[in-house]
């Protein structure tokens, strides 16, 4: 009898400690898979404007350099769209493969986003293609054309992914009875009332992340070459793009929060820290959480600071962690190092395009000063590290939840054992492809033209 | 008529499911089999048929290659339960094959862009390899939904069986199948994107053999899927379709086989595109009504009526987009293969040299 019950406890002990293992690596390795794809959406949602812009610029000027660059530019894109799209394709057939549970759900209730974007795929792959194949095949302004449809269906497509995402943290659109989904409404699901907030901030981030990201590289390239048009007028377009965005992204972010405060309390609670339940909460600048104690430490507080962030009220009453029960409070550390970090990230971002705007107001110029050729070049990666922060913000501060107060993660992870080869696999393929990306990207900009060489492009085009 | 209009929601997605699954085989399916000739480049032309072979694919590969995400996509929005046995029973070759597709879509592009010719010989292999690899996979996938035995072992419920639902004697052999197939179509292509006639001669000789192959891989396949899929092996027969299908498939493969023989090139691609599409029509309608057999069919946990109905009118809706915006695709790259002898521009067809 005795005998019996052990046993069943320890099969009940490997079970779970198999579920345990088969979860976590399927959460890092929908991770890692995600962390890695985003760069590259990130970058295919932004550089086709770049692209666009510049073109559009040699097609009113003929100034040949801007034709130029927005060729260097393609060729890097290129290479960025081709690992892109391959990570996506791992990606949509990673949620059957990592979570079924939850795609047997979620698939009615999401799936005609997912279909929609689909179609905006298939034209940003189409016009991909004449962008990067028929530079000289179809008239300029077809060209162009192609390149602006690029860039608004990459925009397209990632609001469209967002709108699952937004989903996933504030479901929509169904009722669920007997563990499925009735009376779904797939309208109402695409515009749950997160996916505003995500889609206006993940857009803005991809313009930020790539604009500074591209014009810290044009930034290093000047400081040796000081004169070269090319790097110029490289700078100045990416400036626009990724300054303008991160100006603007700070202002998204406090909506963001707003919405989670309204939708996501408890993880609103974990981004900031906040143990207690209390009226004038402060906003916390850095800290480290400690769950035993229920306090965060070494915070920089701004007196009722969160309140008036979140609810726009300094008397506001904020829910603390020990508002919910621990089985449903995310961790907490990772949840608030990353959204410092975020928030760090687009501090400084905004201070350097700040910089830069006042420059362009007082002088008319570019600034191409020393110190600010090396504030953006300090700058430039902080767009992407912002962009991981901000997901692991959403998808940590989500947990134990797949979709927010429906199912857990746990309940829709695959029953498939040995994940762990499969994340061991994908992993090792991933770093070897950024590494390989990172090598050829660097080569290009090692065979970036050199001024004079322009200047010869420039007047050979002329005469 | 009568048949879209006594066409349930369910069977419309299917049949969308259908005809992107067809695409993906004519389309993405053939730069496949444009790799395997990659790899398989030897004598004196070796390197003018690798070049020949990347300026063909390089304009529209990732556009052939969203047709496999279409038909993911609808298969777990419409039919979530089929979706998640196929995903679970089969991860294994699922994740193999995907990995195979992030190696040649990448090798594809580095191989454009790095420098020295050690590095682009190592880039081909990393595509060519892959492109062998991954079509078997695929095909095995297929061939292993419809001898049933992922359906059961999702029935049996327990413990996932890794490699017993595939690793067999019938999927294996529609994994070449597909692969000989991709291979037959790429070579029948490739013979109307040159003008040189060496070249032309390789890939009509090619396009020939594997012509003739693939006649004894579907001879095999049949003589497997009366043991190891006789739900298919009956349906093949049983479906009213089943017969004329066959004999229209027999045929224009013999109409391939003719017309490369005697170089109407452009005759022969269409006899051999038709023949791929109706030999995975005749294999769809003789599983119908079973996605994922012998439980599954098109009403087993599929999506509720309006989520078809929505994804039939996004469908309708996107394809008012999608379909010029590919005719202008292949008008602008493909054109000169339609235009009989006339010099193909083979020109900067390469990304952008600045
Ligand atoms: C360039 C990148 C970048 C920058 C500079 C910022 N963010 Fe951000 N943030 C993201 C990139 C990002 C992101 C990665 O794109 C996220 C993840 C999900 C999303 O929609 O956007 C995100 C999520 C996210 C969320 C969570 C939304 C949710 O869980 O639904 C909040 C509350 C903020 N951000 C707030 C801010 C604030 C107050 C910032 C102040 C400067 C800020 N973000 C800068
Ligand atoms: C709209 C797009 C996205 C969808 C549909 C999505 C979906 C999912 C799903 C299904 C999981 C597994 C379940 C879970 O852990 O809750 C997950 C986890 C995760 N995702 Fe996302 N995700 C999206 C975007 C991203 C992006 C771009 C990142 C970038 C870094 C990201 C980072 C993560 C992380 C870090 C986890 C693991 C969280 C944990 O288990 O603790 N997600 N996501
Ligand atoms: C679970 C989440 C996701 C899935 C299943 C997914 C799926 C895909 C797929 C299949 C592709 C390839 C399309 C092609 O062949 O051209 C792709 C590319 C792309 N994805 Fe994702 N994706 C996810 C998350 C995201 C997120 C969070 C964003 C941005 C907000 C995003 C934006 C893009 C963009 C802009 C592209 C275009 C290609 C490129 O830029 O490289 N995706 N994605």
């Amino acid at each position: 009898m005795a005998d019996a019950d052990a046993e069943r406890r320890s099969l009940l002990f490997f079970e779970n400690a198999r579920v345990m293992t088969n979860l976590m690596a399927a959460r890092l390795q929908m991770a890692m898979s995600l962390g890695f794809h985003i760069i590259f959406a990130a970058i295919g949602i932004a550089l086709p404007l770049m692209m666009a812009i510049s073109e559009a610029c040699w097609l009113r000027t003929g100034d040949p350099v801007y034709r130029v660059l927005a060729q260097r530019w393609a060729k890097g894109a290129a290479i960025l769209f081709a690992v892109g799209a391959v990570s996506g394709t791992v990606l949509s057939f990673e949620l059957g493969l990592l979570w079924p549970g939850f795609m047997k759900l979620a698939g009615p209730v999401v799936g005609v986003g997912f279909g929609l974007e689909g179609f905006a795929f298939f034209t940003e792959a189409i016009f991909l293609g004449v962008y990067l194949y028929g530079w000289d095949r179809i008239p300029p302004l077809a060209h162009w054309l192609a390149g602006a449809v690029v860039a608004a269906s990459g925009a397209l497509s990632g609001v469209l992914v967002l709108t699952v995402n937004a989903w996933m943290n504030t479901p929509a659109g169904f009722r669920l009875v007997d563990g499925r989904p009735v009376d779904i409404d797939p309208f109402a699901a695409l515009t749950s009332p997160a996916m505003l907030a995500e889609a206006i901030h993940m857009t803005l981030a991809a313009y930020a992340a790539t604009g500074l990201l591209v014009a810290g590289v044009h930034a290093i390239l000047l400081m040796k070459d000081r004169v070269n048009p090319f790097h110029r007028r490289a700078l100045g377009i990416a400036l626009i793009v990724g300054g303008l965005a991160s100006l603007l992204q700070p202002l998204s972010g406090h909506y963001a929060a707003h919405v989670v405060a309204e939708t996501q309390p408890i993880k609103l609670a974990a981004m900031e820290g906040q143990f207690k339940t209390e009226r004038r909460a402060p906003l916390r600048i850095g800290g480290l959480p400690d769950p035993s104690t229920g306090e965060t430490r070494f915070a920089l507080e701004i007196p009722a600071g969160l309140s008036i962030l979140a609810y726009n009220d300094p008397d506001a009453e904020v829910k603390g962690l020990e508002a919910f029960p621990a089985h449903v409070r995310p961790p907490v550390v990772v949840v608030h190092m990353a959204f410092q970090l975020m928030v760090a990230c687009g501090m400084a971002m905004a201070a350097v395009s700040l910089w830069a705007a006042v420059s362009w107001w007082l002088t008319r110029r570019l600034p191409t000063g020393r110190a600010f050729l090396w504030a953006a070049a300090l700058v430039s990666p902080l767009g992407m590290i912002a962009i991981e922060a901000g997901w692991t913000v959403t998808e940590v501060g989500r947990q134990p939840w797949i979709i927010q107060n429906v199912m857990r993660t746990t309940d829709a992870v695959t029953s498939v054992p040995g994940l762990w080869i499969s994340l061991s696999a994908y992993t090792a393929l991933y770093a070897g492809l950024g590494v390989i990306v990172v090598l050829l990207l660097l080569h290009q900009f090692r065979v970036s033209p050199r001024g004079d060489e322009l200047q010869a492009a420039s007047i050979k085009e002329n005469s | 008529m009568s048949l879209l209009t006594s066409m349930t929601p369910a069977e419309g997605v299917a049949a969308a499911m259908l005809v992107a699954l067809i695409a993906y085989a004519l389309l993405g399916g053939a730069d496949y089999g444009a790799g395997v000739w990659d790899l398989l480049a030897r004598g004196p032309r070796a390197e003018a048929q690798r070049e020949l072979i990347a300026r063909a694919i390089g304009p529209v590969w990732e556009a052939n290659h969203v047709w496999l995400i279409i038909v993911i996509v609808l298969l777990f929005t419409g039919f979530p339960t089929a979706f998640t046995a196929v995903m679970t029973t089969l991860h294994v070759p699922l994740s193999l094959m995907l990995i195979g597709v992030v190696l040649r879509g990448s090798a594809f592009i580095f191989r454009s862009y790095d420098v020295t010719e050690a590095a682009k010989r190592r880039w081909n292999r990393f595509f060519s390899i892959p492109s062998v690899v991954t079509p078997v996979l695929l095909g095995a996938v297929i061939g292993a939904i419809a001898t049933g035995e992922p359906g059961r072992a999702m029935e049996a419920g327990g413990a996932v069986p890794l490699f017993a639902t595939w690793l067999r004697p019938f999927p294996l052999a529609v994994g070449l199948f597909a692969l000989n197939i991709f291979a037959y179509l790429a070579a029948v292509y490739l013979t109307l994107e040159t003008s040189d006639h060496d070249l032309r001669e390789d890939f009509r000789k090619k396009a020939l053999a594997s012509a003739i192959l693939l006649g004894g891989v579907a001879w095999v396949v049949y003589l497997l899927a009366k043991s190891d899929a006789p739900l298919v092996y009956e349906g093949l027969g049983r479906s009213s379709w089943g017969a004329p299908v066959r004999y229209a498939t027999g045929a224009f493969a013999i109409l391939a086989i003719v017309t490369l023989w005697r170089r109407w090139y452009g005759a022969a691609r269409i006899a051999a595109m038709l023949q791929t599409a109706l030999i995975l029509w005749g294999a769809a309608t003789s599983q119908y009504p079973y996605l994922v057999p012998p439980g599954i069919d098109l009403t087993t946990g599929a999506a509720p009526p309006i989520v078809h109905k929505l994804l039939l009118i996004a469908l309708g809706c996107g394809s008012l987009i999608l379909i010029p915006s590919l005719v202008y695709l292949f008008r602008v790259f493909k054109g000169h293969t339609f235009r009989d002898g006339r010099e193909p521009r083979e020109q900067t067809v390469r990304p952008s040299s600045a």
